[in-house]
């Protein structure tokens, strides 16, 4: 811990070269699952083009042959075009009735997969990774960056297939109608065809800035309200202010970039599309004169073209929405992509069968009953670490070799100054960490066999940050079991002292811990902690620094309810505070990553090294 | 009235009043334009193409390009012109937010989820984005357009018109039958996003919590309740927008199939012409677009008045801790003080609840003294220290400097004669010396050293790989937490500030170390009132003086000596008689005295 790595943000946000390929992998896994309803919606979108474009040929059909024949004092080729017009109105409607509500439904269902997946890889990612990101990064992924995905699965891509396959039937009709004025709507592509080209590229590279810089933007909110106090207390505001403008200035003009990127691209696609309409009816009504096709024709052909280059317009906001939503993908596809660094395994080793009579018969079944712990409830489990090394990716040994073996039901004291490695050495126990050589075991179980279920309710953490959850106290407890009951929550409580404040809140344990009247005290955070961990009931309880903001008769109280609850369980327990150690066994010291004492808390406390010094400090402290 | 929150947007409309209106007549003119085409082919059907007049057609023909290309340049034009408007606009109303919160205090910082403060500042303000950059503005050009067809078409033939008002009623009522309900839904569903951002936020913040007890499905579990949420609302919406869009897809179609049937009768009997049908159709075939684009503006603008509703709630955040002038000054003038600090028959209580957490509080502390306070886990330590800076305001009675009441002092002088160090010590992304400036900007490189020797955070720093140019990431979570602890004191100490308040700032580090740092303290900064959080006795016992805070008040105050002497309470607090050491599961321990009260465990 001697030397902590750099805060290294601009890596976290590189993006792997492949990232476009794998955004567009990552599109079709989630549209997948979802093909028959693809189909389905492909099916309306047929329909619905084919009523959009039907409805011109019966308009046409009136005027050519209906209104001669209807002046002739014949109506009947009139009322049937014109009810079929209404009939193809009637289905586009309800056509467009049911696209809506299937699109809006299946758009959700993929925006809530994408959600969970990412949601669940950041779980899953590692504690290396988390040091290393912002948490404001990841929030942008799953706010700002899913809206954008967000926005084009909605509106963008029925109205995309919509476009596209409606601009098919009418190229179709158009040939029908007139080959040669067909030819000439067609010969509009070719310029069409460059222009599309030249937007893809400039619009790309702009909408990743604005992913890129709107994360920025959202990183430095988090962290400004996140340290309110700070900023407030130290006047940051306006330095906090001019970053804020310095960052939201690089999104503004990226995004001034972006919308004019679309300025250039809509304004050429419709110049184009109205030059065309223009020599179409120069040569519609050439040849209208000359004999070779009728009136009717001719309006139903510039009808169509108005359809024909209506849906360009679409596709021109369909296709930078889509700009916009993979440029997220991307960021979001890279999220996805980064390897989670304590792996799960393929295969699954279980954990043996524990030898004590009293298996799991759990720490809050004991506070409950009372303090005196029952010596059947051996519960702990071994701890190996086998030629051990420790280093982040390629930096210096954090912990150089060693070996050290914790049998069962120990309770270790860890004892060194700040940055001597003893974060680190239960950060491995934990498997927050794999080591760089060797292996961490429990019970002969190598970590990286275990499946992290099994690992994370065998052995448990307490940290000296105690972060509450929205929700009521009970419910934070509860983290230690989602499945206690809630006298076992209020056990929990009980053991470790935190009743009697819970008991004066507004709400006693239903009290919202972020809302009326559930401000907490770090202390009582930690307690909260404490009977988190009576609750989880695990065979290996690692504590580090999870005193810390106690008062002493606080902490004397938890570990009066420790000293039952550790009972038969293995403990590794990291404090300044010496008092700790009087509940262990067995006390390690360490030093620049090195164990360098090991021993009965007697036997270092007779002797003149280190841990004797300490003690003597301690004591001297004390009343 | 409910599009009360988007009317106040209108001084910033105003100030750029002359280049919005510019893109509404751009927006009308590229939406109105293809109105006159129909016209002119009409023209060109009845008067060239019939007479066979080839001649005729190059002036019509000349006009609709002409027409074509105005329509290209407006739309190209308006966007090119609205880009940087609304994008100027977003930022600003994010740092007006921005700014608000800074200054909003603790207390009402407490109440609001910190994801409803995100959201609002991004997905809302984008979703204004876009709808000052094309909502507005074709809310507005689109009725024209449709007034101005129906108008053409009346013209054309008053029957046409009259039909396509006709249709105007159906569309009315559905507009209204929709409205409410689309608002009520959109405010949920935006409500919901801020739910969502709150909980993304704390399942990273807290990850180190769900991963040790491997409550990751837990929290995914959690998750998937509010995102089903958003699901479902947003599904909701979409089923509303269906029968919008259905009904305004439908009414138009049935108009024009009303224009041809009856145009073809009035051709029948003589008082209209083929091509007037003809160009009916094409004018009512124009109009389609905007009528069903009616459908989008409205769910757009109902979505807008939500966004703009939600940032309207945090602008109009009451700012109760200010100067007396209201409103907070950056950068007062600091007046000299020597630094008494008086708390003065202080009360305190949360703002909703009357239990008070201070209670008739006296306490007094010196110029240059150093005062311990003590107390049990919530007995208000923390609230009393925040206080000073007025983080937050007494309810009752007063905190004064040199006689002077803290509030009637401007905030940022205040703020200026206290540094304040916090449990839970917060640094920003930055480098280890802007960390450590911020206590006193404009500090050099020595100043900072000094401040990481008081706080022994030197050797530390020096080993770190670019020294005081080392960045410390997000809340510093690549250091230890006593690493972090150290760095926020110096930033406390750095400067020297006539008041320190410094709550609990050393639990992580050793005791060794923290007794090093308490000395530089006193050596360094002896001329600093000092008010100091602390736990063990150790660090009261360095203190000039200790005081006993219990039940919102002081019970006891002395030197650490005295208070052994006198205070049952400060002796329990200190583990007094407790100092048996050793194991209190080793057999034969050294333990001493029988006055432990946690003889528990094994015996």
């Amino acid at each position: 811990m001697s030397a902590p790595r750099l805060a290294q943000d601009d890596g976290v946000e590189e993006l792997p070269p492949d990232i476009a390929a794998k955004a567009r992998a990552l599109l079709f896994s989630l549209v997948r699952p979802h093909l028959p309803m693809a189909v389905l919606l492909l099916v309306i979108v047929v329909l619905t083009s084919a009523t959009l474009v039907i409805g011109p040929i019966f308009i046409a059909d009136a005027l050519d042959t209906g209104i001669p024949q209807a002046v002739a004092g014949d109506p009947t080729a009139l009322t049937r075009a014109i009810t079929l017009f209404v009939a193809s109105a009637v289905a586009s409607a309800v056509l467009a009735f049911t696209a809506t509500r299937l699109v809006g439904i299946t758009a959700q269902k993929i925006i809530f997969t994408l959600r969970q997946r990412v949601f669940t890889h950041v779980q899953r990612l590692d504690l290396g990774y988390h040091e290393k990101s912002t948490s404001g990064r990841l929030v942008s992924r799953q706010t700002s960056d899913m809206e954008s995905v967000q926005q084009f699965l909605s509106y963008s891509l029925f109205e995309t297939a919509l476009a596209l396959l409606q601009m098919v039937f009418i190229a179709i009709t158009l040939i029908v109608l007139d080959v040669p004025l067909a030819i000439v709507v067609f010969a509009g592509f070719i310029p069409l065809f460059f222009i599309t080209k030249a937007a893809h590229q400039t619009q790309r590279g702009a909408y990743r800035r604005t992913r890129t810089s709107i994360a920025k933007v959202i990183v430095h909110f988090v962290e400004t309200m996140g340290g309110i106090r700070a900023v407030q207390a130290y006047r940051r505001q306006p330095d906090r202010r001019g970053t804020l403008r310095e960052q939201d200035s690089a999104y503004r003009d990226a995004n001034t970039d972006a919308l004019r990127g679309v300025a250039w691209f809509a304004g050429w696609t419709r110049l184009v599309g109205n030059v065309t309409q223009t020599v179409i009816i120069v040569v519609g009504a050439w040849l209208v004169i000359e004999g070779w096709t009728q009136i009717g024709v001719l309006a139903a052909f510039i009808l169509y073209l108005r359809r024909f280059y209506g849906p360009l317009d679409e596709l021109v906001q369909s296709f930078n929405l889509y700009q916009s939503a993979s440029a997220a993908l991307e960021k979001i596809a890279a999220v996805l992509d980064t390897d989670p660094g304590v792996p799960a395994p393929a295969q699954p080793t279980p954990l043996p069968a524990h030898t004590g009579a009293g298996g799991t018969a759990g720490a809050a079944a004991a506070v409950a009953v009372g303090t005196e712990g029952s010596a059947a409830s051996a519960t702990g489990r071994s701890i190996d670490l086998t030629d051990v090394r420790f280093a982040y990716a390629d930096g210096p040994d954090v912990l150089p070799r060693f070996d050290l073996t914790i049998p069962a039901g120990q309770i270790v004291a860890l004892v060194g100054a700040t940055g001597a490695g003893k974060s680190t050495l239960v950060k491995l126990v934990t498997r927050f960490y794999d080591p760089s050589e060797g292996t961490v075991s429990l019970d002969g179980v190598d970590l990286r066999d275990l499946d992290d279920a099994e690992l994370r309710s065998s052995v448990v953490m307490v940290t000296q940050e105690s972060f509450l959850f929205a929700g009521t106290i009970a419910d934070n407890i509860r983290i230690g079991n989602p499945e206690a009951s809630d006298a076992e929550v209020v056990a929990a409580a009980e053991a470790v002292g935190l009743d009697p404040y819970i008991r004066r809140l507004p709400d006693g344990y239903d009290t919202d811990v972020k809302k009326r009247g559930g401000r907490l005290s770090s202390g009582q955070r930690q307690l909260v902690s404490f009977a988190r961990v009576f609750l989880a009931d695990p065979d290996v309880v690692v504590l580090d620094e999870a005193t810390a903001h106690l008062d002493i008769p606080s902490e004397r109280l938890v570990q009066k309810a420790l000293a039952t609850v550790l009972e038969g369980r293995t403990a590794i327990i990291i404090a300044h505070r010496l008092s700790t150690v009087e509940i262990a066994d067995r006390v390690l010291v360490m030093d620049a990553g090195r164990i360098v004492e090991d021993g009965t808390p007697e036997e270092l406390i007779a002797g003149t090294g280190r841990f004797a010094q300490l003690h003597r400090a301690w004591r001297d402290t004390l009343v | 009235m409910f599009v009360r929150p988007l009317l106040r947007f209108w001084p910033d409309l105003r100030a750029r009043i002359g280049i919005y209106l510019v893109v509404l007549v751009l927006t009308l003119l590229a939406n109105g334009i293809q109105l006159i085409v129909p016209v002119i082919t009409g023209y060109i059907i009845d008067g060239p193409i019939t007479s066979g007049d080839l001649s005729g057609l190059w002036l019509p023909v000349l006009g609709v390009l002409g027409i074509g290309i105005a329509e290209a340049v407006a739309l190209w034009a308006r966007r090119m012109i609205v880009a940087p408007v609304v994008s100027t606009w977003e930022i600003r109303w994010r740092a007006r937010l921005f700014d608000r919160l800074q200054y909003t205090s603790v207390a009402i910082h407490d109440s609001w989820e910190s994801g409803q403060l995100l959201s609002r500042a991004t997905n809302d303000l984008s979703q204004l984005r876009r709808f000052f950059a094309f909502g507005l503005p074709f809310l507005l050009a689109t009725p024209i357009v449709i007034i101005v067809g129906t108008i053409m078409l009346t013209v054309l033939q008053p029957v046409f018109g009259l039909i396509m008002l006709v249709m105007a009623v159906p569309t009315i009522l559905a507009v209204a039958m929709f409205e409410r309900r689309y608002r009520e839904t959109s405010r949920q569903s935006q409500d919901a996003v801020g739910e969502i951002t709150t909980d993304v936020e704390e399942s990273i913040q807290g990850i180190r919590i769900l991963k040790s007890f491997g409550r990751s499905p837990w929290a995914a579990e959690r998750f998937s309740v509010l995102s089903r949420k958003f699901q479902r609302l947003e599904v909701r919406k979409a089923k509303l927008d269906s029968w919008f869009w259905s009904v305004l897809i439908l009414l138009p179609t049935l108009a024009q199939a009303a224009i041809v049937g009856i145009g073809t009768f009035g051709v029948v009997q003589g008082w209209t012409t083929i091509g007037t049908v003809v160009a009916g159709v094409t004018i009512s075939m124009v109009l389609r677009m905007p009528i069903e684009m009616l459908g989008f503006l409205l769910a757009d603008a109902i979505m807008s008045i939500t966004a703009a509703g939600r940032y309207w709630e945090v602008i109009d955040i009451r700012h109760d801790i200010t100067d007396a002038a209201g409103g907070i000054d950056d950068d007062p003038d600091v007046g000299r003080h020597r630094g008494e600090l008086v708390f003065d028959d202080v009360d305190f209580h949360f703002s909703d609840t009357d239990r008070l957490t201070l209670a008739g509080l006296d306490l007094t502390i010196e110029p240059g003294q150093t005062l311990a306070l003590v107390g049990t886990t919530g007995s208000g330590k923390t609230t009393l220290a925040s206080l000073v800076p007025r983080l937050q305001d007494v309810t009752g009675g007063a905190v004064r400097i040199d006689g002077v009441d803290i509030r009637d002092l401007p905030v940022n002088e205040l703020r200026h004669l206290v540094s304040v160090s916090f449990e839970d010590p917060i640094l920003f992304s930055a480098s280890v010396r802007d960390n450590v400036v911020m206590g006193a900007p404009g500090s050099d490189d020595d100043a900072v050293w000094q401040a990481l020797e008081i706080t022994a955070a030197n050797d530390f720093v020096s080993r770190l790989p670019e020294g005081l140019d080392t960045q410390v990431g997000e809340q510093g979570l690549s250091l230890s937490g006593g690493q972090r602890q150290r760095l926020a004191l110096a930033r406390a100490v750095i400067g020297k500030p006539r008041i320190l308040v410094l709550d609990d700032p050393l639990s992580a580090v050793d005791v060794d170390t923290e007794d090093r740092v308490q000395l530089k303290l006193r050596e360094i900064l002896p001329d600093s009132t000092t008010l100091i959080i602390a736990h063990r006795p150790s660090t009261a016992a360095l203190a000039d003086v200790v005081a006993v805070l219990d039940e919102g008040r002081i019970v006891a105050q002395g030197t650490h000596e005295e208070l052994l002497e006198t205070s049952p309470l400060y002796r329990e607090l200190m583990g007094a008689g407790m100092q048996a050491t050793a194991s209190a599961r080793g057999e034969g321990a050294t333990a001493s005295a029988g006055n432990r009260p946690t003889e528990g465990g094994p015996a």
